[in-house]
This record gives structure tokens, C-alpha cells and sequence, in this order.
């Protein structure tokens, strides 16, 4: 097609007075209208910012590296410096915290203050999961908020379950392991049932003589849930005579547990969290409702 | 040819035999998978591709023997482009479904997860929902419209006989195989690109032939220039073959498995991925759906395009930009920061390209606003090109490291997301069907206007609530995070912020679900069309519409053209 | 400019060159550096490839799609750190095929998982998720329980990654049908054998069934291993190639 040709094609808008190119495809042209100016502008400014921050900051691949640009700017460096700068602020009262007794924390009000708003944000991202929201309990995961401990309420037990778990991967944790009686074949089926009778007869007693169970208790359970069957914190053996279930009242459930015996988890957080955290968690925890 | 001008139909069967060949091939793998697959997975879709193949090739042989591959050169190839809008609007109610029930999950999990149907997990079914309303709503709708545009603004029938038809099945082959895949867990994780190798095998033969199909039409075009629309539509398809071959190369554990382990690994891997990602976005959904507006919005408003200039420079500079973006979507992650600041300040230079197609698709508009008024599918179709602008405004701000320091990993993205995709890339789809219907099936018009006015209000409420909620609990879940209480210790635990999400999930299911009914609208009102009920009432041929080349001289329109090259 | 432009739109493969062209140069900038620049992977001790049971989890999490709602990339940025621990380095990831940094957290960020919950917890959680957290959006996974996996079909998943560049040595490709049975099995006789190849790999019967290797082992000892393998006491995290 020669140049006349998009010559003649050309005309002027009515709308717009702009002209036209010349060129059509089915019955839509083309205008020649100028690009707008604001938008050339702002796209230059762009532009020019882009290749400022460019130089700025780290930006530019090289053979073997990159630009570090001229600020010296990097994340990780300044993040370390943030969480530095927010150590630096916690350090009065964390120092504190680590040394202090429960007594010596009670009677500063900032450092209990610090203390309890410490405890209760770790609580809910690291526990909360565990143990429900503040603290509730689930079948198998103690409630914190009452005055029901299996190994001990007191600010140093609690401090020390959280340091080093229970039944955890650590060297000082807690450990107490009830067997498996009925998997490992310690008892036949008709001697867990009887146990199983004894153990629903503590706390909801009725008249049914239970001989078997009462010596099969004697014999094989009192050294750790004690001789009247209220527990015993060295062996965190919860007390089995008042309605409070670690794992469930149902007879199928109580059965269940001395079948397979259990192993409740609690992870050590030593590794995880800082001592100052675990002081303050710790304090957050005995302040639930059951601390000693 | 030209010569015996009573011969109105043509018999073509030139690239049949290279299509049985690869049926072939395939037939054989799929038979070997079938039979040894080295999981139990592979098997259903061995099978699916045997049977798909088994189908092909009697089809083939039958149309062959019988002489069924007959067409006319000088008329448009338009019977693909039907199947394509069918296909649409087919993925499209299946893929928003499946978006209804996967944020209804989120909203009521007590009641719509079941433990023991794997499939059903959000996990599984939200790589079903993005790729059947990306891959199979858009991708169809891709498919149908460029074959529509190039035909029309090249004046010449598409090249390749019967390998459009190809195109199309193979894509929808593809389509199904990556969808039930999700369903039993078949997966690469790498968003948007899910589907495992064998799959991705089968789309390159595809999406290379659908590229080969595009050129040579384009090859043989009777216009000197090439229209701006293909010049989108190629960057669109030739990028995104690009994209495909480098992000999804991959190890498969034996081939005759499902199993691939991709071929980079940590940051590389996302890297690549995330180049991919974001230019599945840019191209796919970008400048794909930018040359469906630069042919139905001047078309439909009947005005010329606005300025050819500004389509000149946003072009390239839109194209040349938008591959530099990706590592936007890993700012402060382990990827070095240096690759982070080209992915922002890109980002932001790609701000005034991207909105130079908006700019150009609103003026040609303008001196045709009395038609905005009246004509409820232009509404549609400005509607779209609006939530564009929007989209990519608020995407160069997310980018901004500080800013994407609080909305990345939120809800804030996906209100992003939605507003291209439900209002950008849907509705400007919407519009082109409605323009497509009646002129493929050579109606007067669609069988209701009114109908078409409440899609267009539906899919507006639907989407406000969508993206107002998104926005919403995107910050809201952003700012909570990072909250800080007067001792300086964090305010909120996780689970807290998963909780404050709830009514806005509630909120987002119901706009969904109102986008979705919009499209249940459009459907019955593509089916009345079809049928010729309503105002759809039949044109002769000789509308305008209909203009073809005329078959007894190839020529047509503007008699003194001569071919493109 | 314009010129060029007006050449190109009369010559469709000029067109599609110059697209092409175009388009290459942003990936090529930026993607090819990150293999070859030396401190884009920092230098750490202690990264290992993953056990054939941690390998086979993992694929549970890809084909599960965990990656949709829980990320596992600790940004630097304090609130992240508070929460989740050090922030992630590339590193960690130098074994992944593919990556599984996410990009979406409607699930917390797990990449510093490991160790934190018991494994009957998670087996408590990941079958039932509202039995122990009722506010969680997160999808049930029981069937896990049942779904057996194959030890010795596993190997070939080490040699295709060892393909791609994670350093298998023939010996544990050799071991790795009986060191994926080893990882359930602390009596197991090759236990020493197991933790020379594998340091800090967790050894235990996750999902309280000792017959089979479900998959719910293999994905419990993939969330208990996350994180666990630099010890962060002896990274210096201000060296200044580190600080990128
Ligand atoms: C993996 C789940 C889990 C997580 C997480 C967890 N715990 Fe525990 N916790 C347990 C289990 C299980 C027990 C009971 C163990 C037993 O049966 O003796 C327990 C017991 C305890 C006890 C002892 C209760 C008593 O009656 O003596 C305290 C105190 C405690 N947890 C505090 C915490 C704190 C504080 C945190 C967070 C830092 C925490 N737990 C996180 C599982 C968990
Ligand atoms: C080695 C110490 C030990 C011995 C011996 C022992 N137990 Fe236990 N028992 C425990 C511990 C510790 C728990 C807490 C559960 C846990 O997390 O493991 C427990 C829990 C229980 C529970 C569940 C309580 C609840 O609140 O759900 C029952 C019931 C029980 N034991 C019964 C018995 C009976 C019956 C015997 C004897 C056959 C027995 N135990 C012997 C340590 C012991
Ligand atoms: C629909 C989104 C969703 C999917 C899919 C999902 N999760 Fe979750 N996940 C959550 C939410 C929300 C939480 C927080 C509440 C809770 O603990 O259940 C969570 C919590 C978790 C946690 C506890 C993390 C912590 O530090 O407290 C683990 C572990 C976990 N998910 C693993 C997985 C695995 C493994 C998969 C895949 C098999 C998966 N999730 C799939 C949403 C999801
Ligand atoms: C100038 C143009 C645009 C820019 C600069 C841009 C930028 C961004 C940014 C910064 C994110 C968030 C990444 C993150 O934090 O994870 C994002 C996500 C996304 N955007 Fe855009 N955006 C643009 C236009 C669009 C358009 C028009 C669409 C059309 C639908 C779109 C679709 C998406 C999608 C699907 C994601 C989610 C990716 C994912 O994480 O899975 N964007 N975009
Ligand atoms: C009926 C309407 C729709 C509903 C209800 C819906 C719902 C959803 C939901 C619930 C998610 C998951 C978000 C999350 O993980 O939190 C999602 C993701 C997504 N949807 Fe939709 N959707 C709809 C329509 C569409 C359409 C039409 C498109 C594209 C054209 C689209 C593209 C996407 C994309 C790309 C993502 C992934 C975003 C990301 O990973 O960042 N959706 N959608
Ligand atoms: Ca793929
Ligand atoms: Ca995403
Ligand atoms: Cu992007």
C-alpha cells in the first residue's frame, strides 16, 4: 500500500478534532490524538525515582555481587538492630525477672506488670494451642486456670515443667511413665476391668464389693497415684478420687488409659524461649487461678 | 483456486496426519502409564488421555475417510470460536463455584470439610478454583477471542485448518487433566503452574501450536499494519510459552509416574517461580485481555481508538517492564534484597504503562457516553477497563516494600486479586461474550438487555463486597500481627486474628456467590440467544456484521489491498 | 522509535522478535545472577538433605496443599521474629524441590515448627483440627492414618531428587527403603547408621502405629524436623555477607 493510500484514509474526528491515522481494520481507525502530558510526566518521574533508589539501595547484579548501594541499607541489619534495641529496653526488668522469687516479683508492680503482659502474649501463640484459650484445658492437656496440679503449683514447679517439658527430649525433664497394662499384657481383661471398677468407685463410690481391683490397686498403682489413689506430684500422677479428668470420666476412657497407659507431652522450652520468658510465663500461669 | 470461483467449499486436510501422529504418541504413553504406572494415581489419567486420544483418532480417520474437513477460505473460521465461548462460560460456573465453596469452607469450617474425602480440602480444591476461573474461564475465553480478533482485523480466515480445533481441544484436554489432578493431589505446588509434567508436556504442544496458528494468521493477513489488539494477543502467547518451558522444568521420578521434583530449589526455585507468577498475571490476564479491549471497546462504542501513540509506547513499555516485577511477591524473604529493589522499583515504573491501556480504552469511550448510558453491555465493558486502572494502581503501592511488609501474606492480596480478576479480566469477558453471541450465531441481539443490566449490576455488588471485605480484614489481619501492646509486647496470638476473620469471610462468600449468580444469568442468556428467543432474532446475511471477504475474488472491503508482506 | 515500531507492525516476525527480545531481558537479569552470585546462599553448618521419611512428608504437604495457608519463610521484621523465631535464611531451603515459602498466611508461618508440639498433638490436630484449637479454619486430614506408604518404591524419589542436586550419597540412596523404616522405629538395629547420615533427624513412632509407615509419620516427621537443622547459637547473623 502506498502512502497516498494511507493519505486518503486519514480524517479529522468530530468528537475529539484529532486526526486519524489512515489505517482501518474492521471499520475501527485509529486516532493520531498526542499522549497525554500528565501521564509522560509522572511515568519520567518514575523514572528518575526508580534509578535514585537504585543507587540508594542494594540493587544492581554484578559479576560476583551487587550494588550495596549508597545508603548501606539492609534488612537483616536492621532487624538485628531492632531486636537488639528491644532486648536493651526489656533487659532491666528481664534481669530482674530471672533472679527474682515470686514474692520479690508480687511486690514490684511494674515488674509484675512487665511480667504478666510478657507472660500473656507467649502464652497465646506457644500454649494456647495446647492447653486452649487461657489455659481451659482439652482431654489430655491440663487446665491451667484451676487449683489441680499434677506435678506441683508452686512458682518453682511451674517454672520447671515449662523449662524442661514433661516426658520432653531433654535430660532434666519430668518423667513418670504408667505402663501399658493391658497392651503389654501385664493384666488380663478381666483384672483391668475390675481396675477400671476401682478407679470409678474412688470418686463416685457405691457399695459393690471390688476385691480383685482393691488389691491389684494396692499392689501395682499406689506407688505412684499414692495409697488412697489422691496422687502423687513426684510421679505426676493426677488424683484419682475427685471429678477432675485429665483424660475423661467414661468408663471407656479410664479403661483406654490403663490399657495403653499414656504419655502426655508437654515440650521442654528452654531451647525455645529465653529465661526471662519462661520466668514471665511462669508467673503469667501461677496467676491463672490454681497457682501456690 | 480463485480460478474455479462456483467451488465454494474446499476440501483442506493438509496437518491431519501430523495431528494423528502426535495422538499416537500419546495413546502409546498413555497405554504404558495405564498399564505400569509407577503410581496408583497416574492410572485415571492415563486413562482420561487414552480415551480423549481414541476419540481424536477416530474422529480423524472418520472425518478423513469421509470427507468431512471441508471449509471455505474466504469465509472466517468461526465454529472454534463458538465451541470457545461454550467453553468459557462452562469453566467459568465451575471455577466461581468452586470459589463459593472454598471460601464458604473458610467461613464454616464445622460443616464443609469432610475428613475422610481428601478432595474435598481447600488445599485441594483452591488450585482447582484458580486454574479452572485463570486457565479455563480466562484461558478459554483468550482463545476464542484472539481467534475472533485476528481473523477480523487481518480480514483472513484463521491459518492452519484444522489445528485451531486442536488448539482448542488439546487446551480443554489439558484443562481437565490438571483440574482432577488437583482433586487427587497431583500437584507441583508452584502456583498457577500446578499441573505435573506430563501435563505441562501436553500444554506446550498446544500452546506452541496455538502460537503457530496465531503467526501464520497474522502471516497471511490482507491488512498492511498489523492491529494493535495482535499486537497484545502475540506478546501474550509468546511470552507465556516462555514462561511455561523455564518455570516448569522438572524431574519426573519415573515416566511413567505423577511425581516431578522441580529443577531448581530454594531461592532460585521461588525466583523462577515468582518470575513466572507474576507474568502468568501480566501476560495471561494483562496484555491478553488488553487486546480483547482494544478490539470490542472501539467496536462496540463504535469510535476509533484514541491514541495510536499512546498504544505505541504503553506497549512496549508495558511488556518490557512487567517481566522485571515478579520478585515483588518475595519482598523480605530470603531472596537477596538486591532483587527485591528491581522488583519494586519496576513495579512502580510499570504504574503509567499499565494505566496507558486504561487511559486509551476510557478516551476512545469518550464522545460516545450517551451509548454508556443505554447500552448496558458498553457499561460493562468501561466498567472493566475501570477496575483495571484500579488494580494496577493498587498493585505498584503494594509493591512498595513497606507497604507489602503489611499486606503481603493477607487477605489484603487476594482483594487485590479479586479486583483484577473478577472486575478487570470477568467483566471485560462478559462484555465480549455478549458482543461475541450475537454476532457468531448471527443474532440481531442478545435475547434480553435486562437481563444483561442485572448481570452487570450482580457482578458490581458482588465484587464490592468481595474486595471491601478483602480489604478490610487484609489490613485488619496485617495491622494485628504486628500490634504491639504498651509494654512492648506483642497484642495478639495468631489464632486471635484467625477468629477477627470470620465476618468478613462471610462477607466474601455472599459477594462470590452473587458474582456467580450474574454468571448463571449470562448463561441463560447466551442459551436464549442461541436458541433465537427474545429480541435474538435472526440477521440475514448480509448485516453488517457479517462482512466477509467475498469468496468469489479473496478480496474484500477496500479493493485496492494487496497481502500483508 | 517510532520507526522501529512502524517496521515491526508490518512484519509479523519481526513483531514476535521483538517481543521476544523484550521479554528476555528482565528474567535474565535478574534470575542468572542468583546462580552464580556466591552470597546469595549463605554459608551455614548443619543443612543435610532430608530423610526419605522427612522427603516422602514433604510430598504429603505439596500434594495437600499446606503451602496455600501456612508459609514457611520468617521475614525480618520484628514482630515475625518475636513470634516465630530467627528469621529464615536461603539456606534452608537450598534442598527444596520445589520451594515452599508460600504465599498466603491464613495458617500461622511454620518454618520454625519443629519441636515445638508433641507428636500425638499433632496427630490430634492434623486429624481432627477443631478437637484441640475450635477456632481453626484449617481442613480435617484423618485419612493420613490409613494411607500406607511404600518404603522401597521411595528410593527412586531420592535418586530423581539427586538429579536436580541434592547431595544423595549412594549410601543412603542404597539405605533408603530401611532407613525410612528406621525413622519409626528407635529399636530399629541401624539406628547409629541412620543418625550418622541424617544428624538431628527425629526417630520415633509419630502416629502410635508401629506396623505401618503411614503418611501420617512421614508428615509428622517432616513438621518436627522444620527449622531444627542450624543452630542459630553459632550463626553469625551480622557477618557482613550475611546481611543481604
Ligand atoms: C504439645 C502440647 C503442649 C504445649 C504446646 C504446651 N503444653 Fe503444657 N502440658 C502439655 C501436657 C500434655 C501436659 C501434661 C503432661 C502430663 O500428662 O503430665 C502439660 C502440662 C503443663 C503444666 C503442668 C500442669 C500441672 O498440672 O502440673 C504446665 C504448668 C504447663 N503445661 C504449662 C505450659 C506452658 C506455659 C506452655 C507454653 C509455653 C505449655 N504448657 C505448652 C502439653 C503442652
Ligand atoms: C509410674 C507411675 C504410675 C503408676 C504405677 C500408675 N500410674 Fe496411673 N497415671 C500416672 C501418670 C503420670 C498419669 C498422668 C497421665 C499421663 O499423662 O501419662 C496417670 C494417669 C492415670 C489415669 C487417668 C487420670 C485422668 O485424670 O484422666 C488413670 C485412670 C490411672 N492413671 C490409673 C492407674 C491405675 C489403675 C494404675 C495401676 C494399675 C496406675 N494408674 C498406675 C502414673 C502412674
Ligand atoms: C484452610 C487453611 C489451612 C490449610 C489448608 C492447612 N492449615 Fe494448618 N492451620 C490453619 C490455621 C487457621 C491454623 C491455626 C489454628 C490451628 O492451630 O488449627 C493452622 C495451624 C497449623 C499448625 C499449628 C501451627 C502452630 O505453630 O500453632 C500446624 C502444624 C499445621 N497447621 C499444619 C498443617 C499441615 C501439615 C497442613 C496440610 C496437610 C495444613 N496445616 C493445612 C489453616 C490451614
Ligand atoms: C501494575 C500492575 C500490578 C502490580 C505492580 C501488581 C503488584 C502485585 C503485588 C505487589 C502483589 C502482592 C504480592 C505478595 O505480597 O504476595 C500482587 C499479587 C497479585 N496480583 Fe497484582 N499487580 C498488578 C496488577 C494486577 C492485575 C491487573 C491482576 C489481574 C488479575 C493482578 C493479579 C494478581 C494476583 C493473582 C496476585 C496474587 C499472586 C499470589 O500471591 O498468588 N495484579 N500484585
Ligand atoms: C465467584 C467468584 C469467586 C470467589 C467466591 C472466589 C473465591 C476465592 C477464594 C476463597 C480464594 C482463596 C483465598 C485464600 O486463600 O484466602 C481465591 C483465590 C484466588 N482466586 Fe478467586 N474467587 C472467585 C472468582 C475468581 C475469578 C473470576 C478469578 C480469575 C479470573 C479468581 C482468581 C483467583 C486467584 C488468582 C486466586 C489466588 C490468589 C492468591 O493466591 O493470592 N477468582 N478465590
Ligand atoms: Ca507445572
Ligand atoms: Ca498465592
Ligand atoms: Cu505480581
Amino acid at each position: 500500500m502506498s502512502a497516498d493510500n494511507e493519505e486518503h484514509g486519514k480524517f479529522i474526528d468530530e468528537h475529539s478534532g484529532e486526526e486519524s491515522t489512515g489505517h482501518e481494520w474492521d471499520g475501527i481507525a485509529e486516532l493520531n490524538t498526542p499522549m497525554p502530558r500528565w501521564w509522560l510526566g509522572i511515568m519520567y518521574a518514575s523514572i528518575i525515582w526508580s534509578i535514585i533508589y537504585v543507587i540508594l539501595m542494594p540493587g544492581i547484579p554484578l559479576l560476583n555481587g551487587y550494588t550495596k548501594g549508597t545508603l548501606g541499607f539492609s534488612d537483616r541489619a536492621r532487624v538485628t538492630k531492632a531486636v537488639e534495641k528491644m532486648h536493651a529496653e526489656r533487659s532491666v526488668f528481664s534481669q530482674k525477672l530471672i533472679g527474682a522469687n515470686l514474692e520479690t516479683i508480687q511486690s514490684d508492680p511494674d515488674l509484675l506488670r512487665f511480667a504478666m503482659a510478657q507472660g500473656k502474649s507467649l502464652f497465646g501463640d506457644n500454649c494456647e494451642t495446647c492447653h486452649g484459650a487461657s489455659g481451659r484445658g482439652f482431654p489430655g492437656y491440663p487446665n491451667l486456670n484451676d487449683d489441680i496440679w499434677l506435678w506441683g503449683g508452686s512458682y518453682a514447679d511451674i517454672r520447671q515443667t515449662i523449662n524442661y517439658g514433661i516426658r520432653a527430649d531433654h535430660d532434666d525433664t519430668r518423667l513418670s511413665l504408667m505402663a501399658a497394662y493391658g497392651r503389654d499384657e501385664i493384666f488380663s481383661r478381666t483384672e483391668i476391668g475390675a481396675l477400671t471398677d476401682y478407679v470409678i468407685n474412688l470418686s463416685t463410690p457405691s457399695d459393690k464389693p471390688n476385691t480383685l481391683g482393691t488389691t491389684l490397686f494396692a499392689e501395682n498403682c499406689t506407688s505412684c497415684h499414692g495409697d488412697l489413689g489422691k496422687g502423687t506430684r513426684e510421679n505426676g500422677a493426677p488424683d484419682l478420687t475427685d471429678q477432675d479428668w485429665l483424660y475423661g470420666g467414661r468408663r471407656e476412657t479410664i479403661q483406654a488409659t490403663i490399657f495403653n497407659g499414656r504419655k502426655g507431652l508437654m515440650p521442654n522450652w528452654n531451647e525455645r524461649l529465653s529465661q526471662d520468658q519462661i520466668a514471665a510465663l511462669s508467673v503469667y500461669v501461677h496467676s491463672l487461678g490454681g497457682g501456690e | 483456486m480463485s480460478e474455479n470461483s462456483t467451488t465454494k467449499s474446499i476440501v483442506n486436510n493438509y496437518g491431519i496426519f501430523p495431528i494423528i501422529l502426535i495422538t499416537l504418541i500419546g495413546f502409546v504413553w498413555a497405554v504404558l502409564a495405564a498399564a505400569r504406572g509407577d503410581d496408583p494415581v497416574i492410572a485415571p489419567h492415563a486413562y482420561m488421555f487414552m480415551f480423549a486420544f481414541a476419540l481424536a483418532i477416530f474422529a480423524l480417520v472418520y472425518g478423513l475417510t469421509t470427507n468431512k474437513f471441508v471449509n471455505n477460505p474466504y469465509e472466517y473460521d468461526d465454529s472454534v470460536i463458538r465451541a470457545g465461548i461454550i467453553a468459557t462460560i462452562f469453566w467459568g460456573i465451575a471455577g466461581m463455584l468452586v470459589g463459593v465453596i472454598i471460601a464458604s469452607q473458610l467461613a464454616f469450617p464445622k460443616f464443609l470439610y469432610f475428613e475422610n474425602l481428601p478432595w474435598t480440602n481447600f488445599g485441594r480444591m483452591r488450585p482447582l478454583h484458580t486454574s479452572g476461573v485463570i486457565f479455563g474461564f480466562c484461558g478459554n475465553a483468550l482463545i476464542a477471542t484472539s481467534f475472533y480478533i485476528v481473523q477480523r482485523t487481518c480480514r483472513t480466515r484463521l491459518a492452519g485448518g484444522l489445528w485451531p480445533w486442536f488448539v482448542f481441544w488439546g487446551y480443554n484436554l489439558f484443562l481437565v487433566i490438571a483440574g482432577t489432578g488437583y482433586l487427587m493431589g497431583i500437584t507441583e505446588s508452584r502456583e498457577y503452574a500446578e499441573p505435573e509434567w506430563y501435563a505441562d508436556i501436553w500444554l506446550t504442544i498446544v500452546w506452541v501450536t496455538y502460537l503457530m496458528v496465531f503467526m501464520m494468521t497474522l502471516v497471511k493477513r490482507k491488512e498492511r499494519h498489523i492491529y494493535v489488539a495482535n499486537w497484545f494477543l502475540l506478546s501474550f502467547i509468546v511470552t507465556i510459552a516462555m514462561l511455561h518451558l523455564v518455570n516448569n522444568l522438572s524431574m519426573p521420578v519415573s515416566f511413567l509416574g505423577a511425581k516431578s521434583y522441580s529443577a531448581f530449589s530454594g531461592v532460585q526455585d521461588a525466583m523462577t517461580q515468582w518470575w513466572y507468577g507474576h507474568n502468568a498475571v501480566g501476560f495471561f490476564l494483562t496484555t491478553g485481555f488488553l487486546g480483547m479491549m482494544y478490539y470490542f471497546i472501539p467496536k462496540r462504542a463504535e469510535r476509533p481508538i484514541w491514541s495510536y501513540k499512546l498504544s505505541i509506547v504503553h506497549f512496549w513499555t508495558v511488556i518490557f517492564i512487567y517481566i522485571w516485577a515478579g520478585p515483588h511477591h518475595l519482598h523480605f524473604t530470603a531472596l537477596p534484597q538486591w532483587t527485591q529493589t528491581m522488583g519494586m522499583v519496576f513495579s512502580i515504573m510499570l504504574w503509567m504503562p499499565s494505566w496507558g491501556g486504561m487511559i486509551n480504552g476510557l478516551m476512545t469511550i469518550s464522545g460516545a457516553w450517551d451509548k454508556f448510558r443505554t447500552d448496558p453491555v458498553l457499561r460493562i465493558l468501561v466498567i472493566s477497563v475501570a477496575f483495571y486502572g484500579m488494580a494496577t494502581f493498587e498493585g505498584p503501592l503494594m509493591a512498595i516494600r513497606y507497604v507489602n511488609a503489611l499486606s503481603h501474606y493477607t487477605d489484603w492480596t487476594i482483594g487485590h486479586v479479586h479486583a483484577g480478576a473478577l472486575g478487570w479480566n470477568g467483566m471485560i469477558t462478559f462484555g465480549a461474550i455478549y458482543c461475541m453471541v450475537p454476532w457468531l450465531w448471527k443474532k440481531k441481539e442478545m435475547y434480553s438487555m435486562r437481563l444483561v443490566e442485572w448481570h452487570f449490576w450482580l457482578a458490581l455488588i458482588g465484587i464490592s463486597f468481595y474486595i471491601a471485605a478483602m480489604w478490610i480484614s487484609g489490613i485488619m489481619q496485617g495491622v494485628m500481627w504486628r500490634t504491639y501492646n504498651d509494654l512492648g509486647f506483642l497484642e495478639y496470638s495468631f489464632i486471635e486474628t484467625v477468629m477477627a476473620m470470620k465476618p468478613f469471610y462471610m462477607i466474601r462468600a455472599l459477594g462470590g456467590f452473587l458474582y456467580l449468580c450474574g454468571m448463571l444469568v449470562l448463561t441463560w442468556n447466551v442459551y436464549m440467544t442461541i436458541k433465537g428467543k427474545g429480541e435474538a432474532l435472526s440477521l440475514n446475511e448480509d448485516e453488517p456484521f457479517a462482512r466477509k471477504p467475498d469468496p468469489a475474488t479473496g478480496l474484500a472491503l477496500a479493493p485496492t489491498l494487496v497481502a500483508g508482506e | 522509535m517510532s520507526k522501529l515500531h512502524d517496521f515491526m507492525e508490518k512484519r509479523s516476525f519481526a513483531l514476535l522478535f521483538g517481543i521476544l527480545a523484550v521479554v528476555s531481558v528482565g528474567g535474565l537479569v535478574e534470575i542468572a545472577p542468583l546462580f552464580f552470585i556466591d552470597s546469595t546462599i549463605e554459608e551455614v553448618d548443619g543443612m543435610r538433605p532430608y530423610s526419605p521419611l522427612e522427603l516422602a512428608g514433604r510430598d504429603v504437604y505439596v500434594r495437600e496443599g499446606c503451602y496455600l495457608c501456612h508459609s514457611q519463610m520468617v521475614r525480618p521484621l520484628r514482630d515475625e521474629i518475636e513470634r516465630y523465631g530467627h528469621y529464615s535464611l536461603a539456606a534452608e531451603s537450598m534442598y527444596d524441590h520445589p520451594f515452599q515459602w508460600g504465599s498466603k498466611r491464613t495458617g500461622p508461618d511454620i518454618a520454625r515448627l519443629g519441636g515445638k508440639y508433641s507428636d500425638e498433638w499433632h496427630v490430634l490436630h492434623l486429624s481432627d483440627p477443631r478437637a484441640v484449637v475450635p477456632e481453626s479454619v484449617m481442613p480435617p486430614y484423618k485419612f493420613l492414618l490409613k494411607n500406607k506408604i511404600n518404603a522401597e518404591r521411595y528410593t527412586k524419589h531420592l535418586i530423581a531428587n539427586r538429579r536436580v542436586g541434592v547431595p544423595y550419597t549412594d549410601e543412603m540412596i542404597k539405605m533408603a527403603a530401611s532407613d525410612m523404616k528406621t525413622q519409626i522405629n528407635p529399636d530399629a538395629d541401624d539406628f547409629d547408621g541412620f543418625m550418622a547420615r541424617y544428624p538431628k533427624a527425629v526417630v520415633r513412632n509419630f502416629d502410635g502405629n508401629a506396623d505401618d509407615i503411614t503418611e501420617m509419620d512421614a508428615l509428622v516427621a517432616y513438621l518436627q524436623m522444620l527449622g531444627t537443622l542450624i543452630d542459630f547459637n553459632e550463626y553469625e547473623a551480622t557477618k557482613g555477607e550475611n546481611e543481604r
